[in-house]
């Protein structure tokens, strides 16, 4: 199982380490930082590396490196999905997940890896658990904890870490109760140079906030639920009732939660929100080439977009550029080559434009890549595959809760190929 | 700790709040300021203190020289501190084991405590401290933890277990631990099922032969219960231990996959991957015309493709084995190509896996979108990836036939867009289809040919001047672009100077007239001014080809080509096989089989798919079944129609045959030097494929003693074909039917087999030539014979120790021992073998001549032989006649003897000699025969019988043993129908 964790900063430096088998030096790092010194960015170091006694499994998150050492036979997604509860775990804690926040809680974040693994298995991933063993820091607890000497550390054993419904707290109170849920949808989509979509597909996720007391039993149901090509569910969520009735029936967690993710196929027609009209030339002789890009409202089913962005790696060889916008403001890091062109609300009237020219470094060679767009969006109130939650019912308690159901749509890995 | 003063300054007032103040001690005296505060009175100064301890151990310090100081703090009822100074204690215990021992009164004592919070805590702490003194005192503890009323405290102990079998196993073993965790099993709680799942997987790596998880239907159902109810870390420790289980049935296969379906809906793409494991291996037994198997089959596709919109990490590994599951079965996401598509800012390790899997699934249908999309990703920024995707474009050409022509203006339209990596790549493909396809395409060679000079890689230009040698007589300035690289021929590297050799050749052999100065000057470039032995070899033997027999010289180098075929990049189906049942492991990201890599897997057991049952495919012995693979079935009937037995004796391929007595195999160094001057050399031949073997040049050299006396025939019938020496090997000794091709290449995946049996100093041995006429190496050979009518078996495993590159060629003996399981066979001489290697399993079948039986204590006593010819019936006596044969009945007697067949006694009767003969067969069946010579023409009387069997039977051995006569007699035309009437 799972041996140790090392954290990296982006400049190879390991600020914190911890074993929970034998110990095992840091210098097992070494094959790591040589594969980060290969890769051009971070992003690209190969997650799993083979050394002569040990497996490396690394993510790359926050601009942190969590690296886990294996010496046996260990699935490598069990170590993967771990890593990125320990940073949701910071996350969660601390608020953010950076190198500055890990150091200033040192001695909590090793505390709560302790709690995380023993022996290199699993124990309390929860959040919800561990915040009941090791409470997070806040301003006021911290300075209770000054005057009064008492500790972050609960001291009774949990409910909740050994009832079979391990994500739920006994005795939750809140003089409110409400639940909310987000419908938020993610459009993963591919358009190449003339606007056809050549690969799109929805990835959803019901977000929710349960502020509930006692032990509701909850059942959502949707208007359309045979839309929704696969679905992964918190665990709380009863599986049965979903391949029989189609329906979410749960006891949810306290607080906030990832009730499901889903997954609508390129085989359903995605609608797509936006076309993009453009075109990036450079012309065969001289140093010098035109941008010209132009973003309008396509399938909104009648919404407003807002938010847009376009962003473009544009070549290596460009020199500068000079651009005009109809409408947002763009910037550029000649550095990272990198264009980012601001539009905010797209007015169906009066549809936004960049153009202006590039110029290439003198001598250069006509670029032979043809940078693509990245496209941002985001349409409130809308879903954009159409999914409608019907209803949601309360069993179990006698109170009546407060309900709420938001739609969002955006982009997710947009792209348009010029 | 720069850093961390630095964050001080900046945080003057945050300080307070957060632990980097742990860091602003003083260097100096920082570890004796700790220890006094560590003493200190004030309960909240100790905590900070051992904060302060701990924060320095993180970032790596050494604080160990605190241990006294820190345990000391150990006695309280602060349950912070107490873990803080557990912490600390893991850390260091090993390094101060007198000191630890100190702690170890506090854990007893702790292990008793009412809170099980404080149980749990301290067996956990204590099977963490890694000294041997403190594991004696924890033995004890545990036991009771194990037992204890609380499933928190009973979860933990059970994790205690696998960490101490991990400081000491004997003793765990000693003190029966093993038993007692194999109980919690049957736990009521399913978090302790999960965790004593675990600690027994982890116990049973390293005892990889120790039944620890035997499962039987009963434990098997305990664990898809507790799988509904535990931590989704639980469900994948439970998963992966069910993926263990062999399902006695289908109806048990099916029931346990239904239950596990509902995991494929997991948040945790760890646990759905260890579900697809179970789903992949327990579908292997279902009937495949059950309903459920197709709904399975459907169900299985939407979770592989969500995991694929998960952070890069996750997606790799999945990708990893999506790839695995694309080969074994294509049908899952044959319709999910879009899922695969590569977006620009994936991460690099993404996009090749995506790209790979793209080639997998390609096919007819779906071509036009993945060569677009390929082109599409020939001009992204990423020069890999842009190589990958353009060779990529090749593979699709070679996978589907009909997309050749469109892979082919493709990539023509890549090389106008004259970026120079793209350029080369395409060139390397080109030829590839140009080999997959001959004379389809040619017609792009004039627009290769323009980028000539652009090419600076040595594989480009290796395969530009392939593509000119091979097609010389299209290209009207052959001569002319071979010569221009002929110029800097010393600067090449290795790989352009041989194949410029071989295409100016080539040239000359086709253009005579015109390159002969051409071929000479790079005849002597590469034998007088090349230090490379390959080359120099390679030159040497053009050159005699050249000057000895040019015809001979035409027919090897411009011989034909065998072609090339997309499964030579698909996993070998065995290690598929093998590699299906580690899903989710790291195996499946290596692709490799964990004996193969992982450190300390003291022989890893090898993981087989379990058999379709119940589909009229009857397997022998249980242990043959479960090890009988999916995907032979659907191989076998190519050959050899359905022979359910067959299968099951030929799956077990891979074990090393039974080693029965005999001598062992006779590969002689001599003979093997033969060899790789034949495989080596005809190698480089033919090959577009660079490196010849260095055996090579020995080789050469030692060519005139390559004749050892009694192996003459292997070696002189190959030397002969190629140097028409002629006249060498003439069997002297026993008779040897001379070498047929039992298995085509076409059959086999470029694997020709041909071969011989021979009985050489009383050991039967199967002579066999492989030949490697496919692109990629063969390794790892074996074989397996069907149960036949004498029970012929190998003796020992084939000996191929060296890879069989393309084009080579090897010679092997096989002994074979007669002690295998006999069946009769139809004919009686029939033998259905199974060759394996690297690629796949093959079956062929092929006839061995009778005489190979006739073993050397044949001789019959006089006495026992005329008593016995009279006992005979006549019912078992049969009659036929041997034509033109010129041997007096001496030389007959004499050459007859050669294969055990022995005279006993000879008289003449009115001018005719009769010889009275026995033989002995392997089985201990006798043979009596009278053979009676006539000037010209013999005709002889065979008569047999020990234990009788049906006299049809009879009658076929007189065929065989007739047909053997005969042709001993070089009579070749016998007819044998003549004697089954």
């Amino acid at each position: 199982m799972i041996n140790s964790l090392f954290l990296i900063n982006p400049s190879g430096e390991i600020f914190l380490e911890k074993h929970w088998k034998s110990v095992v030096s840091r210098s097992v790092c070494d094959y790591f930082l040589e594969a980060k010194e290969k890769a051009l960015e971070p992003e690209d170091v190969p997650p799993v590396i083979h050394t002569p006694h040990h497996y490396l499994i690394s993510i790359y998150r926050d601009k942190l490196f969590f690296l886990s050492v294996i010496q046996t036979e260990v699935p490598p997604l069990f170590v993967i999905e771990f890593l990125h509860r320990v940073a949701e775990m910071i996350q969660d804690y601390f608020g953010e997940c950076s190198e500055t926040v890990v150091k200033d809680h040192m001695v909590m974040v090793y505390e709560l890896l302790e709690e995380m693994l023993d022996n290199g298995f699993p124990l309390a991933t929860e959040s919800n658990v561990l915040k009941e063993m090791i409470r997070p820091p806040t301003i006021l607890r911290s300075v209770v904890n000054t005057l009064t000497g008492t500790s972050n550390v609960g001291d009774t054993l949990l409910t909740g870490q050994l009832s079979t419904i391990p994500w739920r707290r006994a005795g939750v109170r809140y003089t409110n109760n409400e639940a909310y849920f987000d419908v938020v949808e993610e459009i993963d989509a591919i358009l190449d140079q003339s606007g056809t979509t050549v690969f799109a597909e929805i990835q959803g996720v019901v977000e929710a906030c349960v502020k509930l007391s006692g032990m509701p039993d909850l059942t959502l149901s949707f208007m359309n639920p045979r839309l929704l090509d696969d679905v992964s569910f918190h665990p709380c969520v009863r599986y049965k009732l979903w391949e029989s009735e189609r329906v979410l029936s749960f006891i949810p967690p306290d607080g906030n939660f990832t009730l499901m993710t889903y997954h609508v196929n390129a085989q359903n027609l995605v609608a797509i929100p936006v076309y993009v009209k453009q075109s990036i030339s450079f012309f065969e002789c001289g140093s010098d080439g035109r941008l010209d890009v132009t973003v309008g409202p396509k399938q909104t089913m009648g919404k407003t977009v807002e938010g847009v962005m376009v962003t473009v790696h544009l070549p290596k060889t460009i020199l500068s550029i000079n651009l005009t916008a109809t409408q947002g403001s763009y910037t550029y890091d000649n550095g990272t080559k990198l264009l980012v062109w601001d539009i905010g609300k797209l007015n169906p009237q009066k549809l936004p434009n960049l153009r202006g020219s590039l110029s290439l470094q003198a001598g250069a060679p006509k670029p032979e890549e043809n940078p693509s767009l990245n496209i941002d969006l985001k349409i409130q109130q809308l879903a954009i595959s159409g999914l409608k939650v019907n209803r949601l019912d309360m069993f179990g308690e006698k109170y009546k809760p407060f309900k709420g159901v938001k739609y969002i749509t955006k982009a997710g890995k947009f792209q348009v190929r010029t | 700790m720069e850093w961390a003063n630095q964050l001080c300054e900046n945080r003057q007032f945050g300080s307070k709040m957060t632990d980097s103040k742990y860091f602003t001690t003083t260097k100096k005296g920082e570890i004796f300021e700790l220890k006094a505060e560590l003493n200190s009175d004030k309960k909240e100064k100790k905590k900070e203190a051992v904060k302060k301890v701990i924060a320095s151990m993180t970032v790596g310090k050494d604080v160990s020289a605190l241990f006294p100081d820190v345990v000391n703090c150990m006695q309280t009822d602060n349950l912070e501190l107490k873990k803080l100074v557990y912490l600390y204690l893991m850390n260091y215990a090993k390094s101060q084991p007198d000191m630890a021992i100190m702690a170890v009164n506090t854990f007893v004592k702790d292990c008793e405590d009412a809170n099980p919070l404080i149980r749990a805590l301290a067996v956990r702490t204590m099977g963490c401290i890694r000294v041997d003194k403190i594991t004696e005192y924890l033995c004890e503890p545990l036991r009771k933890c194990l037992k204890d009323e609380d499933p928190y405290v009973r979860k933990t102990a059970a994790v205690c277990v696998a960490k101490l079998h991990d400081i000491n196993a004997q003793l765990v073993e000693d003190q029966g631990f093993l038993d007692t965790l194999k109980d919690l099993i049957s736990d009521s709680n399913p978090m302790v099922v999960a965790n004593a799942v675990a600690a027994l997987s982890e116990i049973a790596e390293s005892h990889p032969n120790s039944n620890l998880l035997d499962l039987n239907p009963q434990s098997i159902n305990k664990l898809l219960t507790a799988l509904n109810e535990c931590t989704e870390w639980g469900q994948i420790f439970i998963l992966d231990c069910l993926a263990n289980y062999t399902p006695r049935d289908d109806r048990e296969s099916q029931s346990i996959c239904e239950r596990v379906t509902p995991r494929l809906s997991h948040a945790n793409s760890a646990v759905v991957l260890s579900a697809v494991k179970v789903l992949m291996k327990f579908m292997e037994m279902l009937p495949k015309d059950l309903d459920y198997y197709s709904t399975l089959l459907k169900k299985l596709a939407p979770p592989l493709v969500t995991l694929l919109s998960a952070e890069p990490e996750l997606q790799y590994v999945a990708l990893r084995n999506i790839n695995l599951i694309v080969q074994k079965r294509p049908e899952i996401l044959k319709h999910e190509m879009k899922v695969f598509f590569v977006k620009y800012n994936d991460p690099i390790y993404v996009k090749l896996e995506k790209l790979d899997i793209m080639i997998r699934l390609a096919s007819q249908a779906n071509i036009a979108q993945v060569l677009a999309e390929l082109k599409e990703y020939a001009t992204e920024v990423d020069v890999d990836f842009v190589r990958k995707a353009v060779r990529a474009i090749g593979r699709c050409a070679i996978k589907v036939e009909q997309s050749a022509e469109r892979c082919v203006s493709t990539l023509l339209d890549l090389i106008q867009t004259k970026v120079n990596y793209v350029v080369q790549e395409a060139i390397v493909v080109i030829k590839d289809i140009f080999r997959k396809y001959p004379n389809k395409y040619e017609s792009v060679i004039a627009t290769l040919c323009e980028n000539l000079d652009s090419l600076d890689e040595p594989e480009a230009r290796a395969a530009m001047i392939w593509i000119v040698g091979e097609y010389a007589e299209r290209i009207d300035n052959a001569d002319e672009l071979l010569e221009s690289f002929l110029e800097g021929f010393h600067d090449e590297s290795t790989q352009v100077q041989l194949q410029l050799l071989t295409a100016i050749v080539k040239l000359f052999l086709k253009k005579p007239t015109e390159t002969q100065e051409l071929v000479q000057q790079v005849l002597s470039l590469a034998t007088q001014d090349s230090d490379n032995p390959d080359l120099r070899d390679r030159g040497y033997i053009y050159w005699r080809l050249l000057s000895t027999d040019p015809v001979a010289a035409k027919e090897v180098v411009l011989a034909e080509k065998p072609l090339i075929s997309e499964e030579t990049d698909l996993i070998e189906p065995t290690l598929l096989e093998e590699l299906i049942c580690h899903i989710g492991t790291l195996a499946s990201v290596y692709h490799k089989p964990p004996s193969a890599f992982v450190e300390g897997s003291r022989g890893v057991m090898h993981k087989r798919l379990p058999a379709r049952t119940g589909s009229g495919e009857s397997t022998e012995s249980p242990d043959v079944g479960t090890a009988a693979g999916g995907s032979a079935p659907e191989a076998a009937p190519s050959i050899i129609p359905s022979q359910g037995d067959l299968l099951g004796d030929l799956l077990n391929l891979d074990m090393a045959p039974p080693t029965t007595s005999g001598p062992p195999p006779p590969t002689t160094g001599m003979q093997m030097g033969g060899m790789d001057l034949l495989g080596g050399g005809l190698d480089s031949l033919l090959g577009g494929d660079i490196g010849g073997s260095p055996a090579m040049g020995a080789g050469f050299g030692a060519a005139p003693a390559v004749m050892p006396a009694s192996l003459n025939a292997p070696v002189g019938g190959g030397l002969g074909d190629l140097f028409d020496l002629g006249g060498v090997g003439m069997p002297m000794g026993a008779y040897i039917p001379p070498k047929i091709v039992w298995l085509p290449a076409m059959k086999a995946k470029g694997l020709e087999i041909s071969g011989t049996f021979a009985r050489r100093a009383g050991v039967i041995q199967m002579e066999l030539i492989l030949t490697n006429k496919a692109m990629s190496v063969m390794t790892d050979f074996a074989i397996q014979f069907n149960r036949n009518s004498f029970g012929l078996a190998p003796a020992g495993p084939l000996q191929v120790l060296t890879p069989l590159g393309p084009n080579q060629t090897i010679e092997v003996s096989l002994p074979l021992s007669t002690v295998g399981p006999v069946m009769k066979m139809d004919p009686l001489n029939n033998l259905q073998v199974a060759v394996k290697n690297n690629i796949d399993v093959f079956y062929f079948s092929c006839q061995y001549p009778i005489s190979m039986l006739f073993v050397e204590d044949g001789k019959m006593e006089r006495q026992v032989f005329l008593a016995t010819w009279k006992d005979i019936p006549n019912d078992n006596e049969s009659q036929f006649q041997i034509k033109d044969c010129h041997l007096n009945s001496d030389a007959a007697s004499s050459k007859l003897q050669g294969s055990n067949i022995f005279t006993i006694a000879k008289r003449t009767v009115e001018g005719q000699d009769m010889l009275y003969m026995s033989i002995k067969l392997s089985n201990g069946i006798w043979v009596l025969a009278e053979l009676r010579v006539q000037a010209g023409n013999s005709n002889y009387t065979m008569t047999t019988i020990r234990r009788s069997g049906s006299s049809q039977k009879m009658l076929t051995f007189f065929t065989c043993a007739a047909c053997t006569l005969t042709s001993l007699c070089c009579c070749m035309d016998l007819m044998l129908s003549q004697y089954n009437t």
